[in-house]
């Protein structure tokens, strides 16, 4: 998606120009040469697991945190050397960081009272801000009788109640029980379309990534390992560690015979070009695999195994199949009444099917 | 097995935690007798003495004279204004000094704090000797100075307020220092950050965000400096020189002076008695367990 095709591209957004930053805390890349680029008014997540970088990479963003080198422009402004205050980003805390000795009207009016805005125009805006996120009435309560998910709310009105043009976040739904996570990602999406602004968005949570982001950007040892719209980099994961960390996923050694690849003695179809690389991966996913009757179907992959385990979840079940190569995969089928009761038994022989367009080949290296 | 022949323990589990408050009743006991008798009962002893006149009749003279004799209020003025000051330097002097040390790194704080606490190790006497010699006419700080050239002159520290009050601060910084340290620690960076994060430049965080949420630690640390000032005796006796006389002492001039129990149990009566007022006046506005623990807010 180009800057023109964003859905709700906001007159003051910004976009953010990430130049090769780096931080180094002793022997320890936090971020290692980072470039990227967020558009303006786009909802981009960077997603790592813990360690990885991806809160450092916020937090420099923020000014709390000074890179040792590298360049960061919100817009045409160079900020790397901006102190925090002046930065005019909004941004919400994994812990709300809501201050205990204010009402929840002094929460999200500190930031309008250190810019002097007028008293009355200052309760007009602080209201709505709490109508945005439908906390509206809640102005007097104080902090510790608010619940988790309004605090959540709160901290956000107090983040965009004095219009920033780029809004960060950092796992700011981590706290949350699942039920309520699930409904306030839908509602942070649907709040930066209305506001549209840049939002950088930090999450452990692939899922969460997926369901809310633009564009995701995967960071691994405070390297970028990969930028895609969420479709992209489930579909077509750039190299080994996305594959692995997004989504379930089972790599099959295969080998490169020419301008064809075989797992076995079978050569695969394939849809995509083989990459450039000595030793070959094939990625599986389970929910894209399924059971083969005989009829042979050109554009299907077929593997011939034996059934090892069946495991039933409710809306699902997994069924793993020993491959004769001794490589175990999983595949995960929908419950539904007539597929229960017609379920290959454990031990019997089976033939797993992929289509040539999941058929992923990725280059094993790392 | 049938419904009506499940045994359930009723009884037994009900003399289980009859027997359990026992246990822990019987393992503060000591503790409480200590209190009854080291506290309670020599405090209802005074208290009784208080209400005895010189002729071992009940009487209300010993209060009768608090009331009518200047010298008895002026003491009581002397006390509650010593200790105001103190209380105001300790806060100057710590507020700072427990800052600094709530942005330390946790191990360094810990080494730093272990500095706050050293005077604590030593006796409050040789402290206040200490104090003694360093102050004195012809003491180091006198003569240092004179060498440096800072006073032609010796300066008077000692037997007066100034060193009255040098003593005092130095003995009650730690107890205005701990609490503060403790609810200082207690405030999540994320509130600076965030204030920072909303526009407010260093200074504005402390004083809207940082200073406020000190607050009941400082109002903690503070109280207790103030109430342990009220009935200071050993460092104004030795470095006030008899020039500032605090209730302490003069309850101790009563008792070894005049033998004068009736007289000195009254003042302290009243002592505590202003004291508890303080507290409860204070507790409205904080809670007293704070005063015990980390004081955080």
């Amino acid at each position: 998606m180009s800057q023109d095709e964003s859905p709700h591209p906001a007159a003051d957004a910004l976009p953010i120009t990430i130049r090769g930053v780096t931080k180094t805390y002793g022997a320890v890349h936090a971020l290692n040469e980072v470039s990227l680029d967020v558009r303006s008014g786009e909802f981009l997540t960077l997603l790592g697991a813990s360690g990885s970088g991806k809160t450092t990479l916020l937090m420099v963003l923020a000014g709390f945190t000074r890179p040792d080198r590298g360049s960061v422009k919100f817009g045409e402004t160079e900020i790397i050397r901006t102190p925090p205050h002046l930065r005019g980003v909004g941004m919400v805390f994994q812990n709300y960081a809501l201050f205990p000795h204010m009402t929840v009207d002094g929460n999200v009016g500190y930031p309008l009272r250190l810019r002097r805005v007028p008293a009355q125009q200052a309760q007009e805006r602080i209201e709505q801000a709490l109508e945005t996120v439908q906390l509206g009435g809640f102005g007097g309560r104080q902090i510790d009788q608010l619940s988790g998910g309004q605090k959540q709310r709160v901290a956000l009105a107090r983040a965009i109640v004095f219009e920033p043009r780029i809004l960060l976040m950092d796992e700011p739904l981590s706290a949350l029980d699942k039920k309520l996570r699930d409904r306030m990602q839908i509602e942070l999406r649907d709040l930066h379309d209305t506001l549209g602004m840049t939002t950088v968005y930090v999450t452990h949570d692939q899922r969460e990534a997926l369901t809310m982001s633009d564009r995701i950007a995967v960071i691994n040892h405070g390297r970028l390992m990969q930028l895609d719209d969420p479709t992209r980099l489930y579909e077509r994961p750039a190299n080994r560690f996305v594959a692995d960390f997004i989504g379930d996923s089972m790599f099959v050694p295969v080998r490169r015979r020419g301008d064809s690849v075989y797992h076995g003695d079978t050569a695969l179809t394939l849809s995509d070009p083989i990459p450039e690389a000595d030793a070959l991966l094939l990625l599986l996913r389970p929910e894209r695999l399924q059971v083969l009757d005989d009829d042979p179907d050109p554009a299907m992959n077929r593997f011939a195994g034996t059934v090892s385990n069946l495991v039933y979840q409710g809306d699902s079940y997994l069924l793993y199949a020993q491959l004769t190569d001794s490589v175990e995969i999983a595949l995960r089928g929908m419950t539904r009444r007539d597929t229960l009761d017609t379920l290959p038994k454990v031990g019997d022989p089976v033939t797993i099917g992929v289509h040539a367009d999941d058929t992923l080949l990725i280059a094993d290296e790392d | 097995m049938s419904g009506t022949a499940v045994e359930t323990h009723e009884d037994g589990l009900r003399h289980d935690a009859r027997r359990e408050r026992w246990a822990l009743f019987g393992l503060s006991s000591p503790a409480l007798i200590l209190v009854l008798v080291i506290l309670i009962i020599p405090v209802g002893w005074l208290f009784y003495l208080s209400f005895i006149g010189a002729d071992g009749q009940f009487s209300l003279e010993n209060y009768q004279r608090m009331v009518d004799r200047k010298s008895y209020r002026r003491i009581f003025e002397t006390t509650f204004q010593v200790s105001l000051i103190t209380t105001g330097l300790c806060i100057l002097i710590g507020y700072p000094l427990a800052y600094f040390l709530s942005q330390l790194p946790n191990r360094i704080a810990g080494l730093c704090l272990i500095t706050v606490l050293l005077p604590f190790w030593t006796s409050l006497l040789v402290r206040t000797y200490a104090w003694l010699v360093l102050l004195q006419k012809r003491g180091l700080v006198n003569t240092w100075a004179m060498d440096l050239g800072l006073w032609d002159e010796p300066i008077k520290m000692v037997h007066n307020l100034t060193g009255t009050l040098i003593g005092m601060v130095h003995i009650m910084l730690p107890f205005l220092v701990l609490p503060l340290y403790g609810s200082m620690r207690a405030i999540n960076r994320d509130y600076l950050k965030a204030a920072s994060n909303l526009g407010a430049s260093p200074t504005r965080a402390f004083w809207t965000v940082f200073f406020p949420l000190s607050g009941p630690g400082l109002f903690a640390g503070s109280l207790i400096v103030f109430v342990l000032c009220l009935g200071f005796y050993v460092t104004p006796a030795v470095l006030g020189g008899g020039k500032v006389i605090m209730v302490s002492m003069k309850i101790a001039s009563n008792i070894e002076l005049f033998v004068n129990w009736g007289a000195a149990s009254a003042m302290g009566v009243v002592l505590l008695l202003l004291t508890m007022l303080i507290l409860w006046v204070a507790s409205r506005f904080l809670r007293l367990e704070q005063l015990a623990g980390s004081g955080h807010g």
